[in-house]
């Protein structure tokens, strides 16, 4: 019979149907334990991360001053997926695009995903929301995302504030912290305080079902996380006085830059032309930014601290206090000037003047002579070999005031001017095949050496201190607690002596008491400036001031550079004397001279 | 000695445990499976958990019934039940209707009754009462060929109905066959084909047969070349050749795309996550996501936000690997072992004939249900549409699959009372 038979193929059915238990329990044993890649699918398909956006920092100007808000705006948001049946015609009339528009949007968001949702239309206006808000139920797949946007008081310091915008994908790849359609601060101190102040974003997490049917908040929102607002800034600028600067260089180009001497706190950074920063907000942004960028005036370009000039008389002071700090200068040195200094075939011209003359009067009236021959036995004297060692140690010097190169400071795209190395000179006519001949323009501020408006005004500031100066710095506070930025208070020490300062501040202050800018002398101020003009190959030469005020325990000290205006006394000493005014009396004693200033065009004499 | 027992009288009580906490692991997977907030008595009758109570209590009613039927009924009904079952096919063929591609359902008045499920039942107890004849041997030819048509019919009826997985369950009873004296080497030589034609599709069948005959060539070195070997061989060589060939042909000209997909999703020549490896992709991510101890009940997110199809169903193991991960899926692996182990044991001490092979038939069919229904929640078995036993939503697999096993419960307990 069967059964005695076949009884031991019992074992041989057995064995088949445990070994197809035990590859089960392998197979589970794979997938359940050992990859974990089913669990992190597990977790996409049903959680979904909702960003939620913190409104960025505000910023304050130093006394407190909003500047910088934030306004609600709304993005709307598409889900490809979960769109039907809507009336279309009314969504279009609804945010003001096309059916053409339309459709090429829902096709560009179906390609991005069908089921997670992406920007349909950005920025809606409050207005629009308001109408839009009622309707939305009739918009299935459609809803509103809330964003901010940035809102200017006063349409001035644009580049100093600087601007947002979307990050780039370059960005999004290599900080986690952004994702695509996030703003972030491109350009000013939105961008080099953007870590503090985006804030820090939130994210509510919602589980979703196979439709992407929102299913309520994952663990009862136990893992969501709240968006914390950005922090405050409190700027060293001061808002009244940069809003009259850019006032002062309407239909100019220019710049004005004024620092706190004892604090390197930029009070005014004034770059002109310049433009409404409500321009570079919200759905325009891309158009405006496109005008601007085609203008002519170059807009967009921050002169305060990018363009370079030749520093022009403004350097003489430079000279001057070396010379005098290396001893080959004295108070009482005098020196001749016939229209000029003559050398063989080479002459620096000079204007018409009483000689000869000592240093304050050099200062004062701005001699040419008188510093080629500063600068002569700066570089071939008894304590120096040759040229070459003398132009060393001249040049050790200048990048003590912070010429030559960029100060490391918190305004973004700053430049650093040029005061060029031995080197150069070697490269440029062989080494030691020049001399102080071959580089006398350097005498008065001319040639190869360039400086930022930034550096022009800290040069005043470094004399205003009488020998040092603080790293020119745009915020002063961080956060609402004001916590002191810190960053840049460190002392830079020139290395000159207090009482050479006391020398030149002196010759500084015979320039306006009687010497280039004595027009705008004023009785209720000590005033200590110099005037300069920057040669310009390309037109008419630059009109260069640096002043500080009140001459003992300054207050301000400035650098006006107005473009093609000429000479140093004729357009940048009045705006500076106007900006010191404002400053330190809070009132205008010269109403037609201001006016002057306010109404005249150089925009279209190139 | 006849004498009138209780009804529970020597029946195996670890079948029936295991029965029962299979049928109550399976209601609280449903449950979690399709769980509904509004609804979430399970005692909610508009509910398929609320439904499945239905079932369960019912079919422990006709658990209790079939303990109650003298078990000599089973034998003396076989042909007859067969022949019932047979009529019920045929009828689903005229006046069934289609569920979810599927023409296997008799609607009875808001219920709807699956024969093929019951069939199961018939097959099972005709092919036992025809194998313990006392002159049936199975070496006989012709013993063979009655076997083959009384399974085979049923089954082509099923495939009529577009319902291929209850007809492969059919293939079950090759197990009972072995055990009654088939030949091992045809279960050997069906494995080899299903081998062969697995990689027919994975490889190109010129390589195959290039394969084949470099085989041919060597064991033609081995043996001693006498005629009659020479033309077995050769023969040999010609059929599995002529198999590579007719599988390549049939694939690519026979079979249509979506089946040819299906195929390849299986072998693993296609990755395709939105068309046919969509649901065995998120039966897998279920599963897996469970990781050791699972996200406990009712937190299976794969389960409760629909992402894992037919979930109560065919599927139902999914919510078993989600929320109760490793441990909670080997548990219910080893009960289905168990299930199977005491089952063929208890076939095994059977004295009649019968009893065993119709024993044999429960496990083996069974066990089909488990490998295939397991094996496509794992990605290792196509998607074929089978309940898994005692687990899957449904009255009339469960009512089918309770009646299987208690008859033979009650047979099994009468087996002491046969002379
Ligand atoms: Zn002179």
């Amino acid at each position: 019979m069967a059964q005695a038979v076949y009884s031991e193929r019992k074992f041989v059915v057995i064995s088949i149907f445990i070994v197809a238990g035990f590859l089960f329990i392998l197979r589970l044993f794979y997938i359940q334990i050992i990859d974990d890649s089913y669990l992190l699918s597990s977790n996409s398909n049903v959680r979904r991360h909702i960003p939620q956006y913190p409104a960025r920092g505000l910023i304050y100007d130093r006394n407190g001053k909003l500047m910088v808000y934030n306004e609600a705006t709304y993005d709307l948001m598409i889900t490809p997926r979960l769109v039907k049946n809507i009336d279309t015609l009314e969504l279009c009339r609804l945010i003001g695009i096309d059916l053409i528009t339309f459709r090429d949007r829902i096709l560009k968001a179906k390609e991005y995903s069908t089921y997670r949702s992406s920007v349909f239309e950005k920025q809606i206006s409050k207005e629009a929301y308001g109408y839009l808000e009622e309707k939305l139920y009739k918009y299935p797949g459609f809803y509103v995302q809330p964003r901010t946007l940035r809102k200017y008081v006063k349409p001035s310091a644009a580049h100093t504030m600087g601007y947002i915008g979307e990050v780039s994908p370059l960005t999004c790849e290599n900080n986690a912290y952004y994702k695509s359609g996030d703003y972030i601060g491109i350009s000013g101190i939105e961008k080099s305080y953007e870590t503090e102040l985006r804030g820090i974003k939130g994210a509510r997490i919602i589980m979703v079902d196979v439709f992407n049917r929102e299913k309520g908040s994952f663990r009862n929102g136990k893992y969501d996380t709240v968006a914390v607002m950005g922090q405050s800034l409190y700027t060293t600028l001061d808002a009244d006085l940069q809003e009259y600067g850019e006032m002062l260089m309407k239909n100019k180009r220019g710049s004005i830059v004024a620092i706190e001497p004892a604090t390197g706190e930029i009070l005014s950074l004034v770059s002109c032309p310049t433009y409404d920063p409500n321009l570079l907000v919200g759905r325009m942004r891309a158009h405006n930014y496109g005008e601007l960028l085609k203008d002519s005036l170059k807009p967009l370009f921050n002169r305060a601290q990018m363009a370079q000039y030749p520093p022009g008389s403004t350097f003489k002071l430079v000279h001057a206090l070396i010379g005098l700090e290396e001893g080959v200068l004295f108070p009482s040195t005098r020196y001749g000037c016939s229209m000029g200094y003559s050398f063989g075939s080479i002459h620096v011209g000079c204007h018409n003047h009483p000689a000869p003359v000592d240093l304050l009067q050099s200062i004062a009236i701005s001699c040419n002579s008188y510093y080629c021959n500063v600068f002569r036995t700066l570089l071939d004297n008894n304590s120096v070999s040759n040229t070459s060692s003398g132009y060393q140690k001249w040049r050790d010097y200048a990048l003590g005031f912070g010429f030559g190169s960029k100060f490391s400071t918190d305004l973004p795209n700053i430049l650093g001017g040029f005061i060029p190395k031995n080197e150069y000179f070697d490269k440029y006519f062989g080494k030691n095949r020049w001399k102080f001949l071959t580089i006398i323009s350097l005498s008065i501020g001319q040639g190869e050496i360039l400086a930022t408006p930034l550096q022009l005004a800290n040069l005043s500031a470094t004399i205003a201190n009488r020998g040092y100066y603080v790293t020119p710095h745009i915020v002063k506070y961080v956060g609402d607690s004001k916590k002191a930025e810190t960053r840049f208070s460190q002392v830079h020490k020139t290395k000159i002596s207090k009482q050479n300062f006391e020398i030149v501040v002196e010759g500084m202050y015979q320039v306006v008491e009687a010497g280039t800018a004595r027009a705008y002398k004023m009785d209720s101020l000590h005033v200590c400036g110099k005037t300069g003009t920057a040669q310009n190959p390309h037109g008419k030469d630059h009109s260069i001031f640096i002043a500080f005020a009140p001459k003992d325990n300054p207050k301000i000290a400035i650098s006006v550079i107005v473009e093609n205006a000429g000479f140093g006394a004729t357009w940048a000493a009045p705006i500076a004397m106007l900006m010191i005014e404002k400053y330190l009396l809070k009132r205008i004693n010269r109403p037609d001279v201001q006016e002057r200033m306010i109404t005249g065009s150089l925009i279209h004499e190139n | 000695m006849r004498t009138e027992k209780g009804i529970f009288y020597n029946i195996d009580w670890g079948l029936v445990l295991i029965y029962f906490l299979l049928v109550s692991i399976g209601l609280i997977n449903i449950y979690a499976a399709v769980y509904n907030e509004e609804h979430g008595s399970i005692l909610d009758f508009s509910q398929r958990y609320g439904k499945q109570v239905i079932w369960i209590s019912s079919s422990f009613t006709l658990a209790i019934f079939i303990l109650m039927i003298d078990p000599k009924l089973f034998s003396a009904f076989s042909f007859v039940f067969y022949g019932a079952s047979m009529l019920l096919l045929i009828a689903v063929l005229l006046i069934g209707k289609t569920v979810s591609g599927s023409k296997s359902w008799i609607d009875l008045g808001g219920f709807d009754l699956q024969p093929s499920e019951f069939a199961k039942i018939a097959v099972n107890l005709a092919v036992a009462k025809y194998l313990s004849a006392l002159n049936i041997r199975m070496e006989d030819m012709r013993t063979k060929i009655t076997t083959m048509a009384i399974i085979g019919f049923p089954a082509l009826l099923i495939l009529l109905q577009d319902d291929t997985g209850s007809a492969l369950v059919f293939s079950a009873f090759i197990f009972v066959l072995y055990r009654e004296g088939l030949s091992g080497n045809i279960l050997i030589i069906l494995a080899l084909i299903i081998v062969l034609f697995v990689v027919t599709l994975m490889v190109n069948k010129f390589v195959i047969v290039g394969l084949l005959f470099i085989a041919a060539l060597f064991w033609f070195t081995m043996i001693k070349k006498n005629r009659k070997d020479i033309i077995t061989l050769i023969g040999l060589f010609m059929l599995v050749a002529g198999f590579v060939m007719a599988v390549d042909y049939v694939f690519n000209n026979v079979l249509e795309a979506h089946q040819q997909e299906r195929i390849n999703v299986l072998i693993g020549k296609e990755v395709d996550l939105k068309g046919a490896g969509y649901n065995v992709n998120q039966s897998k991510i279920a599963i897996g996501s469970g990781r050791f101890i699972g996200k406990g009940f009712l937190h299976g997110t794969q389960t409760k936000f629909n992402f894992v199809p037919e979930q109560s169903t065919d599927f139902i193991f999914c919510t078993v690997g989600e929320e109760y991960g490793f441990v909670g899926s080997v548990i219910v692996i080893g009960l289905f072992i168990g299930l199977f182990y005491r089952l063929l044991n208890a076939a095994e001490r059977q004295r009649s004939a019968f009893a065993r092979i119709y024993g044999y038939g429960v496990a083996s069919i069974l066990f089909i249900h488990f490998v295939i229904n397991i094996g496509m929640t794992l990605g290792l078995a196509p998607v074929i549409g089978i309940p898994l036993p005692f687990f899957s939503y449904g009255g009339s697999s469960l009512w089918a699959f309770t009646i299987l096993l208690f008859i033979f419960v009650k047979m099994d307990a009468y087996r002491l009372q046969l002379l």
